[in-house]
């Protein structure tokens, strides 16, 4: 098994514009792609995953070009691209590279948001659709099981995930900041924009109570609180409302100021102190800046966020660097585990194993017994030598009995796995 | 010898809670909470073995006085954590736990012969509740320092050491008045028993002797404080000043007191 026959080939959002990408859409028939890609020849195992900003077939093959052909077919077989054009939009990763991409792919590095949570658990998804099917190996199952790994290590080791880059995860985090758990917390909209709606949307996923939309127009407050099970109101109630919740979210297209800081100091005292925090999202702004000035209240306008966003960024980007070291380490040691899944190391990692057991115990054995003599000690040595030789001589048959490739590869991990080759010598917690 | 270790201890516990600080490593937290509990109970031994020494409870001289503040809110801290997870609360707190057993070391150790007037079953009473209280508000004064610091890079929408490493607005708010709601029943009872053993001493409850119109004047100001935390909603930034504001009025009623203004507590030196 050389590392060259593990392949990646696919489009993402780098490759692909969405015009594209959303042809290549595997919506309609879930059993679809495992069908027709266990047809193609050549494709011994492979896992399937489709995203919004990318789709990917992960497979091993010993004969490639034909494979590899059928596979692009298969990708754009919905499409309206001239097969020529195809090469314009896939890429195709090979050994080393693939490893290296997928990890890159699990821990978010290769993502539209690095960082971002959700590809992770859409990956894991997709190997469990694939290898419920039987469509991974031993390959694979090892490859995408470290892809996870890695990918956690990555985000304990690093902070790639750990501050928000767009304008509503900000505001989101910036809650937490201020309350703590958002559970049991109220919010209010003020105009019901798509904006607005995207905030809202984050706060109630982050466990928001309860959604109060108001809005100049009564019926568009309906529609929106509809979608939140929250209550509309009219605007006149702003200030009245203001004295419930605990963050409001600003986004009419007013031209003016619509709450001044002599409207909010009453109300401040009505709600005994209880932080307030107001996210701005409206341009020209909707909220007094002044309002930041008054204790207990936090205000936040677009820029703001955008700043806080920004210096996430570069944040993250550093972090990014530290991520790719990780990949190569972890790209290195996958490597070195495929190199070593031949007969031939994995005999030899067998009887160093044996032989090290052997020699602790020997060790310990000839020190507890004091008075032996050289002879005594060359007949232990001699029976422990023996009985490794016995007990490795079966395991060792039966490896090299092999048939199919497959069959082998099979033998082979079994074998290392029972006798634990590829067990690191340190674990950590 | 027993004190001098137990001082180290709490270096090692604050140079580790630092480290933590810093790098954000749960590991270096767990070490640092072996190390504190470490110094703790070596901190009990040495207070123990001084009883002995002393054959009274001590508590009379500067040294003790300090060195049992440093226990109290030792303990306290780590009675609390079992029940609020307060991020990076360790570091602020073993800071001051330094500082206390460090002025601690200064001063000296020789044990004073106790005067007749403090021969009493009250001493003992007397003086750890009105020190447990302090070790409370000494927790308070770091949850409202470190409420000003995350507040003030909310404010300012510039986000520095603090912000991403101190927990939540409402977390810290809590915290103060979890403090004060223990730290000031505590002080009320030492206060109390105080009168009541002058009394039983001296023939009358109330002397204003300077520590005791100071420490009714910290009572006071923490009572103010938590009426109108109830009543007027005096919470967030203006309780975290306020919690300052308490603490360094305990800290007078300690030091300034005994130093600046002589009186019949001027036993405790």
């Amino acid at each position: 098994m050389s590392v060259d026959s593990i392949l990646i080939l696919g489009v993402n959002h780098k490759t692909a514009p969405v015009e594209v990408r959303e042809q290549l859409a595997f919506t309609s028939d879930p059993e679809r792609p495992f069908k027709k890609l266990r047809e193609i020849p050549g494709c011994s195992e492979f896992c399937f995953l489709s995203t919004c900003n990318r789709v990917e077939v992960i497979f091993t093959s010993p004969h490639q070009m034909e494979t590899i052909r059928s596979i692009k077919k298969f990708l754009f077989a919905t499409s309206n691209i001239k097969e020529d054009d195809i090469d314009n939009f896939i890429y195709l990763h090979r050994g080393a590279d693939a490893i290296t991409h997928l990890y890159r792919v699990a821990a978010s590095l290769d993502s539209m948001v690095v960082g971002e949570p959700q590809i992770l658990g859409q990956l894991k998804d997709a190997y469990r659709d694939s290898a419920d099917r039987e469509c991974t190996g031993v390959i694979l199952n090892r490859l995408l099981h470290k892809a996870f790994s890695v990918a956690k290590r990555i985000r304990t080791e690093t902070n790639i995930g750990g501050s928000a880059v767009s304008i509503s995860y900000a505001a989101v985090e910036l809650a937490k900041k201020i309350f703590g758990n958002l559970e049991g917390k109220k919010v209010l909209l003020v105009g019901a924009g798509e904006m607005a709606e995207l905030a809202a949307e984050h706060l109630v996923n982050q466990g928001i109570s309860e959604v109060i939309v108001a809005n100049r127009t009564l019926e568009r407050a309906v529609n929106l609180a509809k979608r939140f099970n929250g209550k509309a109101v009219g605007l006149a109630e702003l200030h009245a409302q203001m004295e419930l919740v605990d963050i409001m979210v600003s986004s009419t297209g007013a031209s003016g100021l619509i709450l001044h800081q002599e409207d909010v100091k009453p109300i401040m005292k009505q709600r005994k102190n209880r932080p307030l925090f107001l996210i701005d999202i409206a341009v020209p702004r909707d909220l007094d800046p002044k309002l930041n000035d008054l204790d207990n209240i936090y205000l936040y306008d677009v820029d703001d966020l955008s700043q806080v966003v920004e210096g996430n960024k570069a944040e993250r980007e550093q972090e990014a660097l530290r991520a790719e070291r990780i990949v190569t380490e972890e790209t290195l040691k996958f490597l070195q585990w495929i190199e070593d899944m031949q007969l031939t190391p994995t005999i030899a990692a067998l009887r160093r194993k044996a032989d090290a057991i052997a020699q602790a115990e020997l060790a310990k054995t000839i020190s507890h017994c004091g008075n032996l003599g050289a002879r005594d000690i060359k007949s232990i040595e001699k029976m422990a030598g023996a009985i490794i030789n016995k007990i490795l001589h079966d395991p060792i048959l039966f490896l090299k009995e092999g048939h199919s490739h497959e069959d082998k590869r099979l033998k082979l991990d079994f074998t290392r796995k029972i006798f634990g080759l590829d067990l690191e010598p340190e674990k950590e917690e | 010898m027993l004190f001098s270790l137990s001082l180290i201890g709490y270096y090692l516990s604050t140079t580790t809670y630092i480290i933590f600080f810093v790098t954000q490593k749960k590991k270096i937290r767990s070490a640092a909470r072996c190390l504190l509990f470490g110094a703790g109970v070596l901190h009990t031994v040495t207070i123990i073995s001084r009883y002995f020494l002393a054959g009274h409870t001590p508590l009379t001289t500067h040294f003790d006085t300090v060195s049992f503040f440093a226990w109290s809110m030792t303990w306290a801290f780590l009675s609390f954590r079992w029940r609020y997870q307060v991020k990076n609360f360790g570091t602020f707190v073993s800071l001051v736990i330094s500082a206390l057993m460090t002025i601690g070391a200064l001063s000296s150790q020789t044990i004073a012969e106790l005067p007749p007037a403090l021969q009493s079953a009250w001493l003992p009473v007397h003086a750890s509740i009105a020190i447990i209280a302090d070790g409370f508000m000494a927790m308070g004064f770091c949850s409202g320092l470190m409420y000003l610091l995350q507040e003030r890079e909310l404010k300012k929408k510039r986000f520095g050491v603090f912000y991403s490493r101190l927990p939540s607005l409402e977390a810290l708010d809590n915290l103060i008045q979890h403090c004060l709601t223990v730290g000031f029943p505590l002080l009320t009872l030492g206060i109390i028993t105080g009168s009541l053993w002058a009394k039983q001493a001296w023939g009358a409850y109330w002397h204003w002797d300077p520590k005791e119109t100071w420490s009714l004047i910290t009572w006071f100001l923490y009572a103010a404080m938590l009426h109108q935390r109830f009543i007027a909603g005096w919470r967030g930034k203006r309780a975290a000043i306020l919690a300052i504001i308490g603490f360094i009025a305990v800290l007078f009623t300690l030091w300034g007191v005994t130093f600046l203004l002589p009186g019949v507590h001027s036993y405790v030196r």
